[in-house]
């Protein structure tokens, strides 16, 4: 029942990308790019999820718990250091690169486009590459 | 670079979308909706109840282009204006920023906006500076 009500979730979050055009990166970059074929549509993408997603959570957050677990289990970091701020711009610029960002690429998945399913395993590797360096680059930047 | 329509209506559904999901995830399992928790949860679990609820949000994702294309007849469109090595260098560097910097569009962007989370928002315009500033320099001064 929880799996099943989690599916339909990754359903509805799917179908919004689709739609939306995230999952597009000639949009996406077109988004970016201001001096050039500017598409203005992602405004409207992130200002219908954050206003929705503020006004439910204001909601959700009058329970005392989820429906399947007993606490919210909220991010606890606190700190705005190198970390946050260097893996933020570090993303930014392989967005800029690449045109995809992992919540748009991974209901793309689904369209089979072989693009997509490179892109994918780039960003794996990545994620493996930043797990084994992590302690390096924070010694590197607060250096 | 692909010359792409303004689509205000379905970009702003779509974005509805996303914020229900993000809010129904918070209300099922009392989680943040983040790709990028998602992808690393599937791929290096914790445990197995950390890996089942992400992989079964995850298959759900995944079956989203299918069910487009049962009701409206055809896939999202997905075009591709850059070059196969572009998507491979700038998936690594998406994969490294996202796990220094905890997340990506869909957790810091929404849920961690949406909760008026200070690092979130430090983060979100941070990563969309950069990116314009990428793409500006791609663009107009490489490739100008």
């Amino acid at each position: 029942m929880k799996l099943l009500a989690t599916y339909l979730v990754g359903l509805v979050f799917g179908v919004g990308i689709s739609i939306s055009g995230m999952a597009n990166p000639a949009k996406v970059l077109n988004f970016f790019d201001i001096a050039g074929a500017w598409d203005p549509s992602l405004i409207f993408v992130m200002g219908g999820a954050l206003v929705t997603t503020f006004l439910g959570y204001k909601l959700v957050f009058g329970r005392a718990a989820p429906v399947f677990d007993s606490a919210f289990s909220l991010p606890t970091a606190r700190a705005i250091d190198a970390k946050l701020v260097g893996g933020a711009a570090v993303f930014g610029i392989g967005w800029g690169i690449a045109g995809f960002c992992p919540g748009g690429a991974l209901p793309a998945l689904g369209t089979g486009r072989v693009e997509v399913v490179l892109f994918v395993a780039a960003v794996v590797a990545g994620i493996l590459i930043a797990r084994g360096t992590t302690a390096t680059f924070v010694r590197r930047v607060s250096a | 670079m692909i010359e792409t329509v303004f689509t205000p209506w379905a970009s702003l559904a779509g974005g509805v979308l996303i914020g229900l999901a993000a809010t129904l995830l918070m209300l099922t399992l009392g989680r943040v909706m983040g790709a990028t928790g998602v992808l690393s949860g599937v791929i290096f679990p914790a445990s197995g109840a950390e890996f089942a609820w992400r992989a079964a949000l995850l298959a759900g994702m995944v079956s989203a282009p299918a069910a487009i294309w049962q009701v409206m007849g055809e896939m999202p469109a997905v075009e591709v204006p850059v070059s196969t090595g572009a998507l491979v260098i700038g998936g690594i560097i998406v994969g490294m920023g996202v796990t220094w910097g905890s997340g990506c569009t869909s957790g810091h962007g929404v849920c961690g906006m949406a909760r008026l989370s200070p690092r979130s928002i430090v983060a979100t315009v941070t990563f969309m500076a950069f990116t314009f500033a990428t793409v500006f320099v791609l663009r107009h001064v490489i490739g100008g």
